[in-house]
């Protein structure tokens, strides 16, 4: 990747409503090349989605978060990607990866209840063939997420005029 | 380098006065009643004070950038880009590492140069300059890049010996050799020439007879680097004219157009340099305090000798956090690096859009706009204030880092991109509202 794409990146991970414009002023990019590498990123399936970083608890809206772990066991029939597909498939389904440990998937859902989440898992999940166990855990406190620290924000100590 | 500013300034020159240290680096500050100790005071003597500062503590004038700090401070609503350190933390396995040297009581001096571990990571870390120093004879840990600058000018500067300070450059160079005895020498860089030293304007300022040079690139504050070339003619003015060099890289690490090239790499030039860079830019470890000098054994041996006097050993929690920060914190340097690098190419592109002149700014993270054409009868002071004044934007008149800044601003971009964003909107609103 060279310098201007990362930095093209970079800039859309830190706030992606940058606009063309201001891309373009952070990468040294015109506005129609940053446009261009969009689309080209886009396509090529870099850039999956823009999204927003939202703290739910300072709404009033109701709801839950929680973290499964699933456990599976394959077949000559079912790979990975055959019971992953089946669950992330699930709108309550916010991130899902396979990882390394004590168990295989870790898979981050969001619901309107504890009781939706329940049934998420006892309905949906728990009865695919391929899946042994499954832990569920119900967030209680988000601390950061996707690199936006969920406090009240300006620490900034520093004279405000120095050398 | 500049950097270091500040804070280590002002704890050297005026130790009652850690929440200012804007002040005391330029030395000593006349003009506030408020401020219990009052280095220079002349005829201002308070009751029970019988101090008189020496002459060549008085002889420095007090600070451009103190005064504009208390403006600044003042004002509601202020968004600075006057602030010369990072906006980041020092990367967590340095924190991490500190903290754990306490949890251990590791609370004794080093030893006078530093622990044996670092002086060895610094010369191995360095070697991605083109430099191989020697952890032993020719590394020496110190309070912060300042005292390793200071050390310098007391170490090798006699009483009338004359040391040549580019300009613009940053603010303790100047006192620091008027505290040593010295006679500074002005050398002025142009916009023209992006900021960089010539041995033309070297010859003419009369540097040839000089004992010493003190070159700062990345450059506080224009935000120069030198190219390879430009290097070159002036380490061969160095070595005709016999020059000794106080190099400090303390910006090394923040420059974006290329590899930093350090002037002690040059023929002729590692056994007349003294290479000076600390962990304060890179690693945004500022209030840790933590510079080093780079030089050959005979060098290191006679700052060593002022240091171990002065200040025994440099701060031995900060000496951990170091190790790590070498060690461990390549990626997290890297990413800071390519934010103020977004930062940088951003803040330019406002300021040309706005119709300001600006030099290419490679390293650090200042840009140096020139404000003549904007500014109330061209005064870069006069536009700092009325900036300030009429849209809340803070930012160091060009002058207060010597003449050679004359009709500049110096922007710094150490700060968020909502904030810059905003910055550049008031200054726009400023300049249409003229």
């Amino acid at each position: 990747m060279d310098d201007e794409t990362r930095a093209l990146i970079d800039a859309l991970v830190a706030d992606a409503r940058e606009s063309p414009a201001d891309l373009a002023r952070q990468t040294g990019l015109s506005a129609e090349e940053v446009e261009a590498r969009l689309a080209d990123l886009e396509e090529s399936g870099v850039l999956r989605g823009y999204s927003a970083v939202v703290d739910w608890d300072r709404t009033d809206e109701t709801g839950v978060e929680a973290v499964l772990e699933v456990n599976v066991e394959l077949d000559r029939e079912t790979a990975y990607d055959d019971v992953a597909r089946r669950i992330a498939e699930s709108p309550l389904v916010d991130t899902m990866r396979l990882v390394s440990g004590d168990y295989d998937f870790e898979v981050y859902v969001r619901a309107g209840s504890m009781g939706a989440v329940s049934r998420f898992v006892s309905e949906e999940v728990a009865p695919l063939p391929a899946v042994t166990s499954t832990v569920t855990h119900f967030a209680m406190e988000t601390y950061k997420e996707r690199g936006v620290l969920f406090d009240d924000g300006d620490d900034d100590d520093r004279l405000s005029v120095t050398p | 380098m500049s950097d270091e500013t500040g804070s280590e300034a002002a704890d050297r020159s005026d130790g009652t006065a850690p929440p200012d240290p804007a002040d005391s680096v330029e030395g000593s500050d006349q003009s506030d009643p408020a401020e219990a100790s009052d280095p220079t005071g002349e005829g201002e003597t308070t009751a029970g004070d019988r101090f008189t500062a020496a002459d060549r503590v008085a002889r420095v004038p007090p600070s451009g950038i103190r005064a504009f700090f208390e403006v600044a401070e003042a004002h509601d609503d202020v968004v600075s880009l006057g602030v010369g350190e990072p906006d980041f933390s020092a990367p967590w396995p340095a924190r991490s590492a500190a903290v754990a040297s306490l949890e251990r009581g590791r609370t004794s001096y080093t030893a006078n140069r530093g622990t044996a571990e670092l002086r060895r990571a610094i010369a191995g870390r360095v070697e991605r300059y083109g430099h191989a120093y020697d952890p032993d004879e020719e590394v020496l840990v110190t309070t912060g890049a300042s005292e390793a600058v200071d050390l310098a000018f007391r170490a090798f500067v006699d009483p009338g010996d004359t040391v040549a300070l580019p300009t613009p450059t940053y603010v303790s160079y100047e006192p620091g050799v008027t505290f040593a005895g010295g006679d500074p020498l002005a050398v002025p860089t142009y916009h023209e020439d992006d900021w960089a030293l010539t041995p033309e304007a070297l010859a003419e300022a009369g540097a040839d007879e000089a004992e010493m040079l003190v070159l700062c690139y990345p450059n506080n504050p224009t935000g120069a680097t030198m190219s390879a070339d430009e290097l070159d003619a002036v380490a061969a003015f160095c070595v005709d004219n016999d020059l000794l060099v106080v190099s400090d890289e303390i910006y090394a690490a923040l420059t974006y157009d290329g590899d930093h090239e350090s002037v002690a790499t040059r023929p002729g030039m590692r056994e007349r340099t003294v290479v000076i860079n600390g962990f304060s830019k890179a690693y945004a470890m500022t209030g840790l305090r933590l510079g080093y000098a780079l030089a050959p054994p005979g060098a290191i041996e006679a700052m060593t000798t002022v240091h171990q006097y002065g200040m025994l050993s440099a701060p031995t929690t900060a000496q951990h956090a170091a190790v790590a920060a070498i060690e461990r914190c390549d990626d997290e340097v890297a990413r800071m690096r390519r934010e103020y690098d977004r930062r940088r190419r951003y803040l330019t592109a406002r300021l040309r859009e706005l119709g300001l002149a600006v030099a290419e700014p490679s390293g650090a993270f200042y840009a140096f706009p020139r404000v003549t054409d904007v500014a109330p009868d061209g005064d870069d002071e006069a536009f700092a204030t009325d900036l300030l004044d009429e849209v809340g934007v803070a930012a160091v008149p060009g002058s207060a880092f010597g003449s050679g800044g004359a009709g500049h601003l110096r922007l710094s971009y150490a700060t968020g991109m909502g904030e810059l964003k905003e910055a550049t909107r008031r200054l726009e609103r400023y300049l249409d509202g003229r």
